[in-house]
């Protein structure tokens, strides 16, 4: 993104021609991130994504999917294609077994280098964008990081990827300009997932990497997983019950963990709970946080602050309660309860309760 | 060992407002700061320089007044800073600020060989985390992102331990000096300046080189010109414009409330009543 | 290595920065010590900077110095529950350079007065508390700050640290502040686009207007409030006497909220957006409680010295004025090789007794018991002359003689006839 980026004009509508070498770049590639047997899900958000992007420019979707040899690795390209992609390109080493930068890097543009992509979507994790950036430096393209929303430009054919600027009070669009592949990274849960059509399937191309591992400087000595019981899932919990400042003290944040435990969510919150120290950084939701989107999500005693809107807006339905009728909440909640959470909270705890009781018994 | 620390002058975001009525960008009265994650990235080079003694030089690519974030560092205990500033580097995006760092570095290495160079994680403004991978893939330094800790440092061998945070947990990596980190926020405190750092810091001679001390050659390579990525427009998140539905009953006790509002919500929602209460504990 | 200025200046206000910038112009080494993480980033005020007493520091100044928009209107509003009388006084000989008042942010000018301070040579250190002076007697021989290795020496130290300077108070220079010598004023900045302050406030390009207002707002506490144009935002304040707000127990962020709502100021303020808020302590003691100015290679400036006139709302320019009389007395006497003791410093009080600071404090000193003890000034009056305008504007019928009429019965059943009479003398006196 270039620096003066306020209120730019330059490209704004620009028709360009673009250079007839580079107008042998075609179609849209999704790179599959997995790691340890299982893709991410950003791959399929993605996916869904392309599809659109190729639909508009009248081309073909590939997914790019690489790792040690064998079926689990080609596994990920039969999902590449019933969550809609046309194509697979596969590249299969087994020094690809753990993710590495230097490998990887390489893989990818070696790729790109061959088959010519005009668009390539990463996903903004800590895979995607250590790779992306090295890519992009490698092929000496644009990227855009961390991109919330994706289009395509109709004056010049090219990909418009938005994303937050300034602190999240406000979004630019970026434009790559005589330059491919145009690449972008995408947040995690911004977008929905793909559909999935299991029926779908596709061609396989498979491209060496001509590495050994005698090549490779980096070695992996060990890996940690991440205990999963005690990390906090926010980014895919199905109801998430949140609290903010409104809520005063750490004491009252206990409202929200106990309608979190009768609902089975996840617990969420604002930065200032967060920086107060009232709950865990991984909790945090919005623009510096985690984006999430639940089928529920109750927000209890947050303002609705641009910066946390943008974490959690994608959610399907929205609950908001606060005691101001003006809060910005209001603006984009579903429901919204005018009044104080510390009596809501467990007013709501307690008829969700009943609610279950009565549901069992029945069911 | 010697190690860089690239550091970046960032506009503090949080202070940052949007014009409600033109939606541009005020920037008055907006204090400039040191990018909050490159501390991290500072913090750790001057611990390795506590544990195994090293030169730390600060390099900071940015308009003149950046210079005011290298004396900070300096106060913290970096022994040397060099501010690239130049107008050429106007408008450079990521690939363009990459190559220009890039080539500063090499020409550092020239006075002194390095071992490390460290980056932030991302900055505030740019955000794109780029910068550091970019700097790497250009001098062909192996790059190790989102560090977490770095375990040791060999500078006979030549290789280092460091943990890494990949999506679903943590990765143990050793590789060969010199290379490039990129360090993940929070893994350290800033330490609090010495009166004598400090004092330091206010008459230490920052080094300003332009372009051509930079060793740049290729003015295509920098600024406007070397940037792929253009800014086509900033604008407002677009206001949603459906209201929430206020939920409001006879009584408006908080018991009715609840218990109106769970109606309305499971009706109008059906699918959610398989998702509450699911795995409740 | 033991760190040895010939001055140290403590604290980077418009006080510091005037006795640093003198000192070091004249050649001497300065080391300036300041706890915010700028110049000017812990300061509030108004702001209004007047232009003499900073053209007497920086002749120039007007060339680069960040200034918001010059002064040519100036209100005075008396506002009760929901209305005001006022007076405005707007001229164009406000519309020629050299312009006499600014308004200013204060983080922005104390940024440029620094490193002006810089570029006359003195060396300045920002996030640093000076947390005592350290003595050799009774000799004032340094400072120790905050940091590991914090003692730094000099032979003199100046202290700029403004109001509630405790550095003065542990040393035993002056007594702690009392709450009825000293006002809270609580301030904030509010964008608003420099197209609507315009037409809003009939300005064109740098102009700007000044609105000072008293009554009601203040609920009946000892205290003013503000307004300010500057080029993109709006400053609004009010500031009451400390002891009033313990006594009336009314959070200052809570009397601001209501005076914002009141009539006639919300529709100035329509459309604007939060900038910052901010608190801040201002001397209001008066010449009653103006310390002893200077002592044993030790001199105290500004707000930290009580130095404010709060009748017309003026500190920085005292603030200022104090600090470069304090370097001239240190150039003085060095030139003439005199040592920097109790004796030869008291030159810093003569020329300040000279001045115009010592002299306007001097006029109003019995205006801050007359304004305690008379609450009627702040909550009587502006109903009745609000009251009385009232009746004097409406047309209904009524002849006028009857209005006056009612209008002086008004006062009367308020105040009575010796009240009010005792109330002119009262202010007569202390204005004297
Ligand atoms: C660069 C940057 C990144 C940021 N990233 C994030 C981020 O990732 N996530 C995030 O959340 N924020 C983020 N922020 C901060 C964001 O701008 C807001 O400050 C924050 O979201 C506000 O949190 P809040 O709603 O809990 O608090 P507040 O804004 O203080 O709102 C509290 C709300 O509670 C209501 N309330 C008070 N009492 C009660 C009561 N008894 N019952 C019910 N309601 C009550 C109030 O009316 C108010 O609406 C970021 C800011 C910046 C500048
Ligand atoms: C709301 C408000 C409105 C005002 N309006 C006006 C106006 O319109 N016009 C006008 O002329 N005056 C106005 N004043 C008064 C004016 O602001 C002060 O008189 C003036 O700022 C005094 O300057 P100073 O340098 O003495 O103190 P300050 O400006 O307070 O500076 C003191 C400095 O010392 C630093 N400091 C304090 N202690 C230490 C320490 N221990 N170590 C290191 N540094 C330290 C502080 O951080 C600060 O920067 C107003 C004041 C207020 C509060
Ligand atoms: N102009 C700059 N000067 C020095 N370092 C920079 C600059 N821009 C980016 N960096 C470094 O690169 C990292 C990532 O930046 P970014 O890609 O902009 O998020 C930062 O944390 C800094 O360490």
């Amino acid at each position: 993104m270039s620096e003066d980026n306020a209120p730019a004009k330059r490209a704004g509508g620009r028709k360009i021609e673009l250079d007839p070498r580079l107008a042998a770049y075609q179609g849209v590639w999704v790179f599959v991130e997995h790691e340890r047997g299982e893709a991410h899900t950003v791959s399929w958000e993605l996916m869904g994504e392309g599809r659109k992007l190729a639909d508009k420019l009248g081309v073909s979707l590939s997914g790019v999917v690489m790792g040690a040899p064998g079926p689990e690795t080609r596994q990920f390209c039969q999902e590449a294609f019933r969550y809609g992609a046309d194509r697979c390109y596969l590249m299969e080493d087994p020094v690809l077994a753990d993710y590495r930068n230097q490998p990887f890097t390489k893989g990818l543009t070696d790729l790109v280098n061959a088959y010519q992509p005009e668009i390539l979507l990463l996903g903004a994790s800590t895979l995607g964008r250590d790779l992306a950036g090295s890519v992009a430096t490698t092929l000496q393209t644009g990227l855009t990081a961390d991109c919330t929303e994706l289009n395509i430009d109709p004056e010049n054919r090219s990909l418009a990827a938005s994303r937050p600027t300034f602190g999240g009070s406000l979004l630019c669009t970026i434009l790559t300009l005589n330059y491919r592949p145009q690449m972008a990274t995408v947040r995690p849960r911004v977008m929905p997932m793909a559909g999935y059509d299991a029926s779908r399937s596709g061609p396989i191309i498979e491209h060496p990497l001509n590495l050994v591992e005698t090549d490779i400087v980096t070695k992996v000595l060990n890996y940690i997983p991440d205990s999963r019981q005690d990390k906090p899932q926010l980014p895919f919990a199905d109801i998430i019950v949140s609290g903010g400042r409104g809520l005063k003290t750490p004491e009252n944040f206990q409202l929200v963990w106990d309608l979190a435990k009768v609902l089975g969510a996840e617990v969420g919150a604002s930065r200032p709970v967060v920086q107060a120290g009232w709950v865990e950084l991984e909790r945090q939701v919005g623009q510096s946080g985690k984006t999430v989107r639940p089928k529920l999500y109750i927000a209890a005693g947050i303002s609705g602050a641009v910066q946390h809107r943008v974490g959690m807006e994608g959610s399907d339905v929205i609950i908001a309660i606060n005691n101001d009728p003006n809060a910005p909440i209001f603006d984009f909640a579903t429901y919204g309860i005018v009044g104080n959470a510390l009596q809501v909270l467990p007013a709501l705890t307690e008829a969700f309760r009943q609610h279950l009781a009565v549901a069992q018994k029945a069911g | 060992m010697h190690i860089v620390v690239c550091i970046k002058q960032v506009p503090d975001s949080s202070q940052i407002r949007v014009h409600p009525v033109t939606n541009t960008i005020m920037r008055q009265g907006v204090p400039a700061i040191v990018n909050p994650y490159d501390l991290f990235a500072l913090e750790e080079a001057l611990r390795l320089k506590d544990v195994y003694g090293a030169h730390v030089t600060v390099l900071c690519m940015g308009p003149p007044q950046a210079e005011a974030a290298l004396r900070k560092a300096i106060s913290f205990g970096a022994d040397d800073a060099v501010l690239v500033t130049d107008r050429a580097f106007a408008g450079s995006d990521t690939l363009a600020t990459s190559f220009a760092l890039a080539s500063t570095i090499a020409q550092i290495n020239k006075n002194m060989a390095i071992d490390l160079v460290f980056c932030g994680k991302q900055t505030i403004d740019g955000d794109t985390a780029q910068v550091g991978p970019g700097i790497a893939k250009r001098l062909d330094l192996q790059l190790l992102t989102y560090v977490s800790q770095v375990e040791t440092v060999d500078t006979e061998r030549r290789d280092i331990i460091v943990q890494r945070r990949a999506e679903g947990g943590v990765q143990v990596l050793k590789t060969r000096l010199p290379c490039l980190i990129t360090m993940l926020e929070g893994t350290n405190e800033m330490r609090f300046a010495t009166q004598a750092g400090i004092f330091r810091a206010a008459r230490h001679p920052v080094k300003i080189w332009d372009k051509t001390a930079a060793g740049i050659e290729d003015p295509a390579k920098i600024g406007l010109k070397g940037s792929p990525t253009v800014v086509s427009k900033v604008f407002a998140p677009k206001p949603k414009t459906i209201k929430a539905e206020l939920i409001t009953c006879e009584s408006d006790t908080p018991k009715d409330l609840a218990v109106t509002l769970i109606a309305k919500l499971l009706t109008q929602n059906p699918n959610l009543e398989t998702a509450i209460g699911k795995g409740a504990r | 290595m033991r760190e040895k200025f010939d001055a140290i200046v403590v604290g980077a206000g418009p006080a510091g920065n005037a006795a640093a910038y003198t000192m070091a112009s004249a050649g001497m080494s300065v080391l300036q010590i300041e706890r915010g993480e700028t110049p000017g980033s812990k300061n509030v005020q108004g702001a209004i900077l007047y232009a003499d007493a900073l053209e007497r520091i920086i002749p120039d100044f007007r060339d680069e110095a960040p200034l918001e928009r010059y002064l040519i209107e100036q209100r005075f509003w008396m506002l009760s529950d929901d209305a005001y009388v006022g007076s405005t006084y707007r001229s164009e000989a406000f519309n020629r350079p050299p312009y006499n008042r600014y308004t200013i942010v204060r983080a922005q000018f104390d940024k440029w007065f620094s490193k002006k301070v810089q570029e006359a040579g003195g060396l300045v250190i920002c996030e640093t508390t000076v947390r005592e002076l350290m003595f050799d007697g009774d000799r004032v021989a340094g400072v120790r700050t905050d940091r590991e290795g914090g003692a730094i020496y000099a032979d003199l130290v100046v202290l700029a640290d403004g109001v509630n300077s405790t550095l003065a108070v542990k040393a035993g220079f002056h007594p702690e502040l009392k709450p009825k010598d000293v006002a809270l004023a609580v301030k904030e900045t509010l964008f608003l686009a420099p197209e609507v302050i315009e037409q809003r406030f009939n300005l064109k390009g740098e102009e700007g207007v000044a609105i000072e207002m008293g009554g009601n707002i203040t609920q009946g506490m000892v205290g003013t409030g503000f307004l300010y144009t500057n080029r993109e935002t709006l400053t609004i304040g009010v500031g009451c006497l400390l002891s009033d707000f313990a006594q009336q127990k009314i959070p200052p962020y809570v009397l601001l909220e209501q005076m914002k709502t009141h009539p006639a100021i919300r529709p100035l303020l329509e459309g604007t957006e939060l900038k910052e808020y901010v608190a801040h302590l201002i001397p209001e003691g008066g010449y009653n409680a103006i310390p002893k100015l200077y002592g044993n290679g030790w001199m105290i400036v500004g707000d930290s010295a009580g130095l404010v006139n709060s009748v017309h709302r003026e500190g920085s320019n005292l603030a200022m004025t104090s600090g470069r009389l304090a370097g001239e007395t240190v150039i003085e006497l060095r030139a003439a090789g005199k040592a920097l003791n109790t004796a030869n410093l008291a030159l810093y009080k003569r020329k300040m007794d000279e001045s115009f600071v010592m002299k306007d404090l001097k006029k109003y000193r019995r205006l801050p018991d007359v304004l305690h003890k008379n609450p009627q000034f702040f909550t009587a009056y502006p109903e009745l002359l609000n009251g009385a305008m009232h009746q004097i504007v409406s047309v209904d019928g009524t002849d006028k003689k009857s209005k006056e009429r009612e209008v002086r019965r008004s006062f009367g059943q308020r105040r009575g006839l010796f009240g009010l009479m005792g109330d002119a003398f009262k202010l007569w006196r202390a204005f004297e």
